[in-house]
């Protein structure tokens, strides 16, 4: 842990007023940031001085600030989440860049998530996915004791690896097809794995595939991105799965 | 009394709740078909609450800041939820998590809703199984179970390190199903700006839809607060950036009473601070104090040579680490909890003991539980924690002790409820963290998840009915009455006046100056002259942050300054009453450390002769001093002791 001081670096981002008018890059320079300061908060100075300097603050999204509610959505330097592994852009550090570089910062870019304002995108489309199905249909009261039906250690981990997704839409946004596979697929496996979920799994999977291509989300075509660049690591084997699920509705049909 | 009136149950303590339910009314499925309950908040109790109301049969209008309601910050709990089940059979039982939370909270909270919260915490779980929430379980297939702070039993399920989003996105998915059944109507980015009462009864709110700063009317028969708590007032803390206090100060400010605004929690194990650019403060889980030993160097040499890096952790022999906590308290060792633990790691780096550049940190070390257990159980256990604190600090914590310090983590006070978890507003609710009612001066570590489902499941949608039987005949509320035209005005004159300021410094610069006098004066240890002298530079903060704040921008499109503007306003506010609340209690009592109350040995020292009430503080005009209102605490069941974790 050793703190360098970045003398100057350029921001170079992607500025659009509202979901209808016509975006642009702007470049800006921030100067003397710590290497231990993250991403977000460098985005904080540099708004804090926009706005000193009597310019608008640039709009992005981001809430928790440790990795966990999906929020955050950059597209930094070519990638989403910027140039790190297995993390959100809220766990970026500054110390991934160098002095003098010049940062590209993009909305994630799908045309399913529409740009509020400059990098806020409306993923609203994953919401109706889970409308459609993405829940064990139980009411509130009348559930068996939690112990009940033993679940094996292994379906247990399976299922929670597959439930880390933060619904963040990093899949979407580095796949060239834009397609929402790979979150749709945690949720149907992680209830899939279970035997509280498995009962109306079929039914899940069918009604949660055609609300995603209704809404225009494009198709699987096995190149993995999603998988790379997915904060939570959510396995690609969870496509198998859905594509299984899926099957099976389409027979019992 | 009629003003303050609990209404708590008479009986055995055991039977209240059930005798409680017995008595209260109900609503039949045709006549809640005809009733509309506003929630604002998707967090663990809103979603829960909001996602049980509309299987009951009644509309709901649900609201969040957040583009998602899986956003909410309850996602972000690590450590786990507990419940009596009693499943490790290690003796546990209702009755134990209840005098446990009781004593935890240092005999701050109501007997009767701590015990209620104790009854249904078991089938919370059974709940959170149902609805597909992966557990850990044992290799028989069982759940699993780990221990927290401040108990002698392992009672808290958890799964990983990432407990609160799989208890959250289990709600989340029962709201969506809700949603999709088109019973619940959600509302995302949209901020609730105000209460709007009708003939003394909350009816409505006022909301800003914050993509088009379109100022919107909502009509309901009932609106239940479950906006999470105002940690945020001090900037740096563990909350989202987007945690507030608005719904509770709006509430407060339309007559709902505020109540131990002073009671804040300090967690003990946060990542410290690493200069002043800084925007927030992450949490490493209670649950690390299960296999994590907390020290600092006995000898003061040795920590001046950590503070200016000649030597590392791992360079100190075995001998020379003092584990204070151990030392300190043999019989709860790491694991006392929170409140006790922040200051026995405050004491040792006042004394000049820390361990990094600032003097401010002290040591989480696995090394010995990886040793005993190895790696790949510490992992299994808390990889994502770990790979968190990687990320932050550019260590590696399986082979470098981590470096903690206590951060304001969670609020025990707030809106004041009665048992049906109403506030003195008649129809206005507030559950979870919103309200003050089951924490008392300290919350019980894996406690907030058991709350906010607790009242979310399986209080509010009993005691919410009791309320709304008598407003069966109230027909649809018409959002263009006056009284929602006039309280429209308010909220507008309001973002009117803070765009026109147009002053010099943006909003942070306030939050920031806030943060630092609520930290230092009305933080982990307080004063009766700090809290005067922090009184009076709130006001001034006021003042400038009136004649000097720069909010950019317009109001009728996105625009983050203003929500933040009216955020800090209401912190601001906020403060002061925190700041009067601490100095009116002058008892050292939970995470209320009072300098001039402490016992021979250092310790916090109650007074129940004076504390033993619960404060709820009336609003009574802009520039007009608030008038505080005592709830007496009664203990029926439980002996008031001097709290030991010795």
């Amino acid at each position: 842990m050793s703190e360098k001081i970045l003398k100057e670096i350029k921001v170079k981002v992607w500025r659009q007023k509202n979901s209808t008018s016509k975006g642009r890059f702007e470049t800006y320079p921030v100067a003397n940031i710590s290497t231990d300061t993250s991403f977000l908060e460098m985005m904080d100075i540099l708004n804090f001085q926009l706005i000193e300097s009597g310019k608008e603050p640039i709009v992005f999204d981001h809430d928790c600030r440790e990795g966990i509610c999906g929020t955050c959505s950059l597209f930094i330097n070519g990638r989403a989440h910027g140039p790190d592994d297995g993390i959100t852009t809220c766990q970026l550090h500054m110390r991934k860049f160098i002095d003098g570089e010049t940062i590209v910062v993009e909305p994630f870019r799908a045309g399913t998530f529409p740009v509020v304002k400059d990098l806020m995108v409306d993923r609203s489309a994953f919401e109706k996915i889970l409308h459609a199905g993405g829940f064990v249909s139980v009411n509130t009261g009348g559930v068996p004791d939690g112990n009940a039906i033993p679940i094996g250690y292994d379906d247990a981990e399976a299922a929670m690896d597959a439930a880390s997704c933060i619904g963040c839409g990093a899949c979407v946004a580095t796949c060239k097809n834009s397609s929402a596979m790979l979150f749709v697929s945690a949720k149907v496996s992680h209830l899939a794995r279970l035997p509280q979920g498995k009962v109306e799994a079929a039914r899940r999977a069918r009604a949660m595939v055609s609300k995603m291509d209704e809404l225009g989300f494009g198709n699987c075509s096995n190149t993995g991105a999603c998988e790379v660049e997915c904060p939570k690591g959510i396995s690609i084997a969870n496509i198998a799965t859905l594509n299984r699920e899926y099957l099976m509705a389409k027979v019992i049909e | 009394m009629t003003l303050l009136n609990s209404k708590i149950p008479e009986g055995p303590l055991a039977e209240k709740w059930s005798k409680h339910k017995a008595k209260i009314k109900v609503v039949s499925p045709a006549n809640k078909m005809k009733l509309d309950v506003i929630v604002i908040g998707t967090g663990l109790a809103g979603a829960s609450a909001a996602s049980s109301l509309a299987e009951l049969g009644y509309n709901v209008q649900a609201f969040c800041y957040q583009d998602s309601p899986r956003r909410a910050h309850s996602i972000a709990a690590q450590g786990g939820i507990n419940a009596a089940k009693n499943y490790q059979n290690d003796n546990d039982s209702v009755y134990r998590l209840f005098y446990d939370t009781i004593k935890g909270g240092d005999y701050r909270s109501r007997e009767a809703n701590v015990h209620r919260l104790a009854e249904v915490s078991g089938s919370i779980i059974d709940q959170c199984v149902a609805q597909g929430v992966p557990f850990g379980r044992e290799y028989g297939g069982l759940l699993s179970n780990r221990s927290f702070g401040g108990v002698l039993v392992s009672r808290t399920f958890y799964a990983r390190g990432q407990t609160g989003q799989q208890l959250l996105i289990g709600a989340y998915s029962a709201l969506n199903r809700q949603i999709g059944a088109g019973t619940v109507k959600m509302f995302p980015r949209h901020e609730m700006l105000d209460i709007v009462k009708i003939d003394g009864k909350a009816r409505g709110i006022i909301a800003r839809d914050m993509v088009s700063g379109e100022i919107k009317k909502f009509g309901a028969h009932a609106v239940v607060i479950a906006s999470g708590g105002y940690g945020n007032v001090f900037f740096l803390s563990t909350n989202a950036m987007g945690c507030n206090g608005g719904a509770s100060w709006q509430a407060y400010k339309r007559g709902a009473f505020m109540s131990n605004p002073c009671f804040v929690q300090i967690h003990p194990t946060c990542i410290p601070v690493h200069g002043d650019q800084q925007s927030k403060l992450t949490l490493m889980s209670e649950s690390l104090r299960n296999d994590g030993r907390i020290w600092v160097p006995k000898k003061k040499e040795d920590a001046e040579k950590l503070q200016k890096g000649l030597i590392g952790p791992n360079d100190i022999a075995e001998e020379d680490r003092d584990f204070y906590l151990e030392r300190r308290y043999p019989a709860y060792g790491n694991l006392v909890p929170r409140d006790v633990a922040s200051r026995a790691g405050k004491e040792r780096c006042d004394a000049g003991f820390g361990v990094n550049n600032t003097g401010l940190a002290v040591y989480l070390d696995f090394n010995y539980s990886i040793a005993r257990l190895g790696r790949n159980v510490i992992e299994a256990r808390y990889g994502n924690l770990f790979q968190m604190y990687e990320k932050i600090t550019d260590t590696d914590p399986y082979k470098v002790p981590m470096q903690i310090y206590p951060a304001i983590h969670y609020t025990m006070g707030g809106t004041w409820v009665d048992y049906n978890l109403m506030t003195s507003v008649p129809g206005l609710y507030a559950i979870g963290e919103a309200n003050f009612s089951d924490h008392g001066a300290n919350r019980l570590g894996a406690s907030a998840l058991m709350q906010g489902l607790a009242d979310g499941y399986f209080v509010l949608p009993y005691t919410i009915g009791d309320y709304l039987a008598n407003e069966i005949q109230v027909p649809k509320i018409n959002t263009n009455a006056p009284e929602f035209e006039q309280t429209l005005k308010e909220v507008q004159a309001r973002l009117d006046s803070l765009m026109a300021v147009k002053g010099t410094k943006p909003v942070d610069y306030f939050h920031k100056k806030l943060g630092k006098v609520m930290w230092d004066k009305v933080g982990m240890s307080r004063n009766e002259a700090g809290l005067k002298q922090a009184i009076q530079e709130i006001a001034e903060i006021k003042a400038d942050f009136w004649k000097d704040v720069k909010v950019p921008g317009a109001q009728g499109e996105v625009n983050q300054e203003l929500e933040k503007a009216g955020r800090v306003a209401d912190f601001i506010e906020l403060a002061d009453l925190m700041a009067r609340d601490a100095l009116a209690r002058n008892e050292s009592c939970g995470g209320h450390f009072r300098e001039e109350s402490v016992t021979d040995d250092g310790e916090a020292k109650r007074n129940d002769e004076i504390g033993a009430y619960v404060s709820a503080w009336e609003y009574k005009g802009e520039n007009q001093e608030p008038v505080m209102h005592k709830e007496d605490l009664k203990f029926e069941a439980i002996e008031l002791a001097q709290r030991s974790y010795k």
